[in-house]
């Protein structure tokens, strides 16, 4: 692996060696002493250029774990609002020796477009509506704690898939690990062509959701699509909310997932976040050991 | 006054009819003489040209020259000199220059910089509206009578409809044709990429070919309420093929034009996130592109136009989103269309027809033929001569060519504007 630009390219082995990888990535967050020399002496820069918290922190805290140095370029502190081209910083960051450049990005292909300008490994964190492949290989890594494997689950998608990067790296991660994937959304929501990656649309939660052993729920971007893609919040959540009784609809021991931020009472309501099928804080927790185990595999990997 | 002599080319002339092994005379600027039978006398110098093609020079409709105003993208001795080495001898320039093409003053300015510095002949398209902004129409009897042979304001889509007839109106009264880059620019929103399943995978901002379609529609509906003759621009769904082919049947005065990426290549091309790839309206799909393949062919799409559109490196190298849309087209475009005559969509001659007689008709600009009395505005064609596209290769200022990389075969190797060479790929004649 030369780069984590998107599951779409990967083969079942290489995303099996993440997971694998990551089991030990997880001993390691679980011990007192949370950090190991692996990395000690690279430099892995997190280039964040469209705000987050939770995998800006995730990837800083797993390059640490490795004794790595993580440094953090924001849009606005950065070159980039004096005019300064994306091509020409990612130069730059690459002529400093940086080991590792992770990218998020508003603009879908950026970390793509990086990747064939530096001589460095590019991971990519999340490109506008493309892909979010650490996102993907830690889920796959929360669903087989619970499954032990995806081979023949029913993993129904739900939220805006038009705009979602979760979406198309969960497609193509769960279909490639076996797993049955449908996603469902008002029409206005589901991407033209979304068959062709291998997924069934579905225009209902009880067409989405019946037999099904996963729900992924997506996070709804209120301010962006309410009003445009569908009328008001409340209907939204009325029709593809999940709540105990959309739940039911899923098997009996369905597991729940969500990327975060969640908006309670909007794609899912508060008494199914916070009980028992849900693996949104275990997600979390993967999301490090997942991030130390991409970092480690794309600097050499040799321990 | 010297003559030469073109021996043993195929001749292709759409014009006339005439696909021939012959000679051609040029003397004075002027064709002489063509034909089997042409070629008595003692000319002053012969060029043998056994297996190679003689056309008529190609006609472009749709080219962006950059000048006035953005002459680090291109001007018109750089663009002209693209031109002739495609095998194009007349170019028309479209207006979105700064200033914007839309007074007498920059119209004549175009015109005396083609005449200082232009290496083929030059055609200006005058804006239609003010400043482009769709508006108030522009001094289009003034434009015309200064030398604008067309109006249009491309990519600055008018989305008025009452602007956009009473432009059709106006441009009837003074005898010119108004050319519509279709694509409403609400249902494209955002979208930079066709929609559909590349696009899905890529995650880029699409819209569909309705965009474009809904607007064909509009402007073909204005073209019968007025009566004026509408040039409907890079053509690239499906269905505004039928749409066009359904209105000259009803005999609504509809020309319309493709481009050579269009017929080329399909929205596939994305998925590298290559800003070369990336134009209004975008590639479509591989069932749009037959569509547009069979127009050609049947004559519903009256002309190949490069809708040439040069861009400095810099601008492009950027975010997919960030990046201008366009690409050149002029010194691959005859390449695609000798493509198309391989696959036998077209005959030679037919091709011929739709990069040089056609278009030279729609717009009313001259040339097209190889008959005695025309200017000597000519090419010869290598169909077999192949070469890979790359920057270095290109004469345009700008590279942003949807083809860098790629092996074409069949080019121009000799352009004559005025029986002037203005382009010359070796200095022999042989292969």
């Amino acid at each position: 692996m030369r780069h984590l630009l998107g599951i779409e390219h990967m083969s079942r082995d290489e995303i099996e060696r993440v997971l694998e990888t990551s089991e030990a990535m997880l001993e390691i967050s679980q011990r007192e002493i949370k950090r190991v020399p692996t990395l000690r002496g690279r430099t892995v820069i997190n280039v964040f250029l469209e705000s987050s918290t939770r995998t800006r922190v995730s990837f800083e805290i797993a390059a640490k774990r490795l004794s790595a140095d993580a440094i953090n370029v924001t849009r606005a502190g950065s070159s980039l609002s004096k005019a300064e081209t994306l091509a020409d910083m990612a130069r730059n960051l690459a002529a400093m020796s940086a080991d590792v450049l992770v990218v998020r990005d508003s603009v879908a292909g950026v970390p793509h477009m990086l990747a064939e300008r530096v001589r460095v490994p590019v991971v990519n964190a999340g490109d506008g509506c493309h892909e979010h492949p650490t996102q993907a290989l830690l889920d796959a890594f929360t669903l087989r704690q619970s499954l032990g494997s995806l081979e023949g689950r029913v993993v129904a998608i739900v939220g805006d898939i038009s705009h979602s990067r979760v979406a198309r790296s969960d497609i193509y991660c769960f279909t490639k690990l076996g797993a049955e994937v449908r996603v469902a959304a008002p029409p206005t929501m589901m991407p033209a062509g979304i068959e062709a990656l291998g997924v069934k649309p579905c225009f209902s939660m009880k067409e989405a959701l019946s037999g099904a052993d996963v729900v992924v729920m997506l996070r709804i971007q209120q301010e962006r699509v309410a009003g445009s893609l569908f009328p008001s919040v409340r209907e939204y959540a009325s029709t593809f909310g999940l709540n105990a009784r959309t739940l039911a609809l899923a098997k009996p021991d369905a597991i729940v997932l969500h990327p975060g931020p969640i908006n309670r009472g909007v794609e899912i309501a508060s008494d199914v976040a916070d009980a028992e099928p849900s693996r949104i804080l275990d997600q979390v927790t993967n999301g490090v050991a997942v991030r130390m185990a991409v970092l480690y595999l794309l600097t050499g990997g040799a321990a | 006054m010297s003559r030469l002599r073109i021996s043993g080319a195929r001749l292709l002339d759409p014009a006339s009819g005439r696909d021939e092994l012959g000679s051609l005379d040029v003397e004075d600027g002027r064709i002489v003489s063509v034909g089997r039978d042409a070629g008595g006398g003692a000319p002053d110098e012969v060029l043998e040209a056994r297996g190679l093609w003689l056309a008529p020079g190609l006609v472009d409709l749709h080219t962006h020259l950059r000048e006035p105003g953005q002459e680090y993208k291109e001007d018109i001795e750089s663009g002209t000199r693209a031109a002739a080495a495609g095998g194009y001898t007349l170019v028309c320039c479209m207006a979105n220059t700064d200033p914007v093409n839309d007074s007498p003053a920059v119209t004549e300015y175009i015109q005396r910089r083609a005449r200082e510095s232009g290496n083929v002949r030059v055609r200006v398209i005058a804006a239609a509206t003010q400043g482009l902004r769709g508006e108030i129409m522009s001094e289009m009897a003034s434009l015309a009578t200064a030398g604008a042979i067309a109006f249009s304001d491309d990519g600055a889509v008018i989305m008025d409809a009452a602007v956009m007839r009473r432009v059709l109106e106006y441009a009837r009264g003074i005898g010119r044709p108004v050319i519509a880059h279709c694509e409403d620019l609400n249902l494209r929103g955002s979208g930079v990429v066709h929609e559909g399943a590349h696009a899905t995978c890529c995650g880029l901002p699409s819209s569909p070919g309705e965009a474009e379609t809904v607007m064909v529609a509009r402007d073909l509906e204005l073209a019968r309420l007025t009566g004026a003759h509408l040039h409907v621009a890079h053509v690239s769904a499906a269905r505004s093929v039928e749409l066009i082919r359904e209105a000259k049947a009803a005999g609504v005065r509809v020309t319309a034009e493709v481009t050579p990426h269009h017929l080329l290549l399909t929205d596939e091309e994305i998925r590298g996130y290559d800003t070369n790839k990336k134009m209004a309206p975008p590639l479509r799909s591989a069932r749009d592109r037959e569509a547009l393949r069979h127009g050609l062919a049947d004559g519903t799409l009256d002309c190949i136009a490069t809708d040439h559109a040069p861009h400095a490196h810099y601008e492009k190298d950027v975010e997919f989103t960030a990046a201008p849309f366009g690409v050149v087209g002029l010194e691959t475009a005859l390449s695609v269309g000798l493509e198309l005559v391989r696959e036998d969509l077209l005959s030679p001659l037919s091709l011929m027809d739709r990069m040089s007689t056609r278009p030279a008709r729609a717009f009313g600009v001259g040339g097209g033929t190889l008959e005695p009395g025309a200017p000597a505005d000519f090419v010869l064609i290598d169909p077999e001569r192949g070469f890979k596209v790359d920057a270095a290769g290109l004469a345009s200022r700008s590279k942003n060519s949807a083809f860098l990389g790629k092996e074409l075969r069949g080019r121009a190797i000799r352009t004559w504007v005025g029986g002037r060479v203005a382009f010359a790929l070796d200095e022999e004649l042989v292969r």
